[in-house]
């Protein structure tokens, strides 16, 4: 099967957001797509499986004009789209997900459970997973519900599957089991397009590369013949320099001390400070706890022992508007279910934190809102038409940004950021360091948990590594390598590391 | 580094867009079109004097409907609001019969209603309930206290009537024109400023959008929504007052599927169900675009039965309309 997408064009109102792109796939190849947020990636799926109509140019199917009426058009045409969020419903089980639409029924019109249990079985042993298909798809991890999408799309009989930053929250074993079922069902025959921010990914895994700016598809290339500078080039449409910037700490007072913080069954004796001007990275496996210690920090989540003290003042903090109030701002992992009103405007959205602060006369100060959004938009250099738009109209990356500028803009003092760089290209991701070196730089201590190591190891300036909800080590970075990490993250106790 | 603004302004060449303007605009429109359409059938319709009539036949409707914009915007739902109007306008009338001063007896009324709402509130956000199943319940205990309290009769006497300020709420003029519409119009300036000018509206809509997200980005999630409920019970008891005032006695069946009809003016002006989207504007226009039905029809000598399918139909066409427009 080959695909073949010419001269697309698209335009949501007045945002033309394709002008002209050229994409060929076809079976037995992996081809990866890149380009900033915003660039159209996500958009030009679309198109092609349906979802959106076109304003211009062509789709061939095996050299035939095609047109697919929606998503399920194309599956059924062997086109399967694995979305950059999974839409799953959370409280339903594996087999029920699955099948949902495309219920297996007998001769009574009744569900047949058996049957679709035993294809849901078989498809998922088929990519070597062994998962319980009568859980709540809620209850697993995000890469698990990824294999489980994978299987699905097995299970239509899928010659082309569309990857939507598929990595964006597996862990590094979950990816290398996913590059292997990639690499095994490429033997088979099936294509794939492959959207992803991170540059090892795309020349482990693709074999061609077509790279998209501002609307247009700029070149394509065998990956082999290609280098990373080549690529951050035409993304960024110039070159970035190295990916971290440098930094230059200036640590102050310790603003932010926990002690023995402990919950039942969740973590355990979790102590550490950080300071002004400081960058404490929280590394460590998915699922270490990493997360469920800062909600409960940040009070969204209790626990049962231990003290939380800012600026050696022991506080009590049972709610997030607490912790606000102690000038502390927490950027969740999940933008969609937790950043973000996705209906709301990226003013309402922006400004919600800090809404308290621009009261004037008892009402709210729209003028001074929109300059504080407005500044903080350009500051960030968020891709959007204007600060009115609602948030879900922006591209993933740059609804991450709009989570930062909302944290940023409430004047924390102490930052968490869970994540912050997920779905965010390069550029991007350069812009939002310089942006965390800043914010130290005026004294703010920043807490970032990230899966990336390094990432961890380029942006920090001390490493907490977690593991199983305790924490094996705090290591200076400096001295700290990836292998040290991972030593800790998986449990070995390295010595002279334990704080 | 060169700085790269993606902000653009909005002085770029702005396309009409119709499906904006239909899901700001249509409402409005939808008004227009109905009043032009009831005057040419009906040219008394657009009579000063009738016209006034409906304003104050709506006052009712749209000060109960303005209060439960609040609630719908944050995903909910009040039904007890009829019930509400009834008991707080039963007591109130039993004050003023009992000789109780006018101006306590309104004061009085008015606070019932904020706690009887205030209890919604609790019940949706302390215990958890769902919103549709709270205000089930109120709705029927409201309603039986109502029968209880009255014993199942109306609430009239000569004090009641021969209260000044009482009779003013419901039956008095100002100007010329009839207080309900003053009030009508307090109400909603004052109710308007508190959505779109205030941080509690702010954090009203947000709480709708997403209140996992308004949580955590600080909002008191509890607190806003036990305002709101208060705030529709406070209205709902607005409403009892210049209804008993206007039928100079208190009916325990007073405000039976009320609800119905301020559900329906917060839905055709454009509120979602779903929460985070709606303006209180649209509430307006949604009530005077049941008025003028009410009255466009009456005038046209509509049998009543056939008024409640055409009212139907015309809700259900707005919701498809919207559904529409909202959609891609
Ligand atoms: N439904 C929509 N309505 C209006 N604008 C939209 C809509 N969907 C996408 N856009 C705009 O189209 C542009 C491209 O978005 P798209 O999601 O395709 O980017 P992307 O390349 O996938 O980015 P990312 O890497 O951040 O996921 C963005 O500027 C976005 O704001
Ligand atoms: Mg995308």
């Amino acid at each position: 099967m080959k695909i073949e997408m010419k001269n697309i064009t698209k335009a949501f109102g007045t945002n033309k957001v394709l002008e002209g792109v050229n994409f060929t796939v076809q079976s037995g190849e992996v081809h990866a797509l890149m380009g900033e947020n915003g660039a159209g990636k996500s958009t030009l799926m679309n198109i092609l499986t349906g979802l959106y109509g076109d304003d211009g140019g062509e789709i061939l199917v095996d050299g035939q004009t095609t047109h697919f009426s929606g998503p399920l058009d194309a599956e059924r045409h062997g086109i399967s789209f694995i979305h950059q969020e999974m839409n799953n419903f959370l409280e339903m089980s594996v087999v029920d997900n699955m099948f949902l639409n495309k219920e297996i029924k007998n001769k009574f019109g009744l569900m047949n459970e058996n049957k679709m249990r035993e294809q849901a079985k078989f498809y998922l042993s088929k990519l070597g997973a062994k998962i319980d298909v009568d859980k709540p798809i809620g209850s697993l991890s995000v890469g698990r519900q990824q294999m489980i999408e994978i299987a699905k799309s097995l299970m239509t009989n899928a010659k082309i599957i569309i990857m939507d930053e598929p990595t964006a929250a597996l862990t590094e074993n979950e990816i290398a089991q996913l590059f292997e079922i990639v690499r095994g069902l490429k033997k088979q025959g099936v294509g794939f397009i492959y959207i992803s921010h991170r540059m090892e990914e795309i020349f482990e895994i693709a074999d061609k590369v077509t790279v998209m700016r501002d609307g247009i598809s700029i070149n394509e290339y065998q990956t082999k013949d290609v280098s990373m500078k080549q690529l951050v080039k035409d993304m960024v449409g110039r070159e970035i320099g190295d990916f971290y910037p440098d930094r230059n700490p200036k640590f102050g007072k310790v603003s932010l001390e926990v002690q023995h913080l402990s919950e039942d069954g969740v973590f355990q004796d979790v102590s550490f400070k950080v300071q002004e001007g400081e960058i404490l990275a929280f590394s460590g496996l998915m699922g270490a706890g990493r997360t469920e210690i800062m909600r409960s920090i940040f009070g969204i989540d209790p626990h049962n022992e231990g003290k939380i003290l800012i600026d050696g003042q022991e506080v009590h903090i049972h709610s997030p508007q607490e912790a606000i109030k102690h000038q502390i701002g927490f950027l969740t992992e999940n933008r969609k279910d937790e950043g973000l009103i996705l209906n709301d405007s990226l003013t309402d959205n922006i400004v919600l934190p800090s809404i308290n602060g621009f009261v004037k006369h008892g009402l709210v100060d729209d003028k001074a809102i929109n300059e504080f959004t407005n500044m903080l938009l350009k500051r960030l250099s968020v891709k959007a038409q204007s600060a009115d738009v609602t948030a879900s109209s922006l591209s993933g990356g740059n609804q991450q940004k709009v989570v930062l500028a909302k944290w940023v803009g409430s004047g924390s003092r102490v930052l968490i950021l869970d994540e912050p760089t997920r779905g965010v290209d390069v550029g991007a991701k350069r812009e939002i360091y310089d942006l965390m070196n800043e914010l130290t730089d005026r004294h703010v201590a920043i807490i970032m948990i990230s899966s990336d190591l390094p990432e961890v190891l380029g942006m920090s300036d001390k490493i907490a590594v977690v593991y199983e909800g305790k924490i094996t080590g705090i290591v200076d970075t400096k001295s700290a390598t990836q292998e040290s990490v991972m030593t800790l993250a998986t449990g070995g106790v390295k010595d002279g590391t334990r704080n | 580094m060169e700085q790269e603004t993606k902000v653009s302004q909005t002085n770029e060449k702005k396309s009409f867009d119709f499906k904006k303007f239909i899901s700001k605009m249509g409402p409005l429109v939808a008004l227009i079109i109905l009043v032009i359409l009831v005057t040419a059938l009906s040219p008394g319709f657009i009579q000063p004097s009738n016209l006034l009539n409906l304003l104050r036949q709506v006052s009712i409707n749209a000060v109960i409907a303005f209060g439960m914009t609040f609630v719908i915007l944050t995903g909910g739902i009040d039904l007890s609001v009829g019930s509400i109007l009834a008991l707080t306008g039963a007591v109130t009338a039993s004050m003023l019969v009992s000789g109780m001063s006018a101006g306590l007896a309104l004061l009085v009324g008015l606070l019932m209603g904020g706690i009887l709402g205030f209890l919604n509130g609790v019940l949706i956000a302390y215990g958890k309930a769902a919103p549709f199943i709270a205000t089930l319940a109120t709705m029927t205990i409201f309603r039986g206290a109502t029968y209880v309290f009255t014993n199942g009769n109306p609430i009239t006497g000569t004090k009641m009537n021969n209260s000044f300020l009482f009779q003013f709420m419901g039956r008095g003029y100002l100007l010329g024109i009839p207080v309900p519409i003053f009030i009508m119009a307090i109400v909603y300036l004052i109710l308007y400023l508190l959505l779109h000018k205030t941080t509690f509206g702010r954090k009203t809509y947000a709480l709708g959008g997403n209140e996992q997200a308004a949580y955590i980005a600080g909002v008191k999630t509890k607190i806003v929504t036990m305002w709101i409920y208060t705030i529709s019970g406070l209205m709902a008891a607005l409403a009892g007052i210049i209804l008993t005032s206007r039928l100079s006695s208190a009916q325990p069946d007073a405000g039976t599927s009320y609800e119905m009809d301020a559900i329906a003016a917060v839905v055709l002006g454009g509120t979602s169900l779903a929460g985070g989207k709606g303006r209180i504007f649209g509430t307006l226009i949604g009530a005077l675009i049941i008025g003028t039905l009410n009255n466009g029809m009456n005038l046209l000598g509509i049998s009543s039965f056939y008024q409640q399918i055409v009212k139907g139909i015309v809700i259900l066409i707005a919701v498809l309309i919207d559904r529409r427009s909202s959609n891609d």
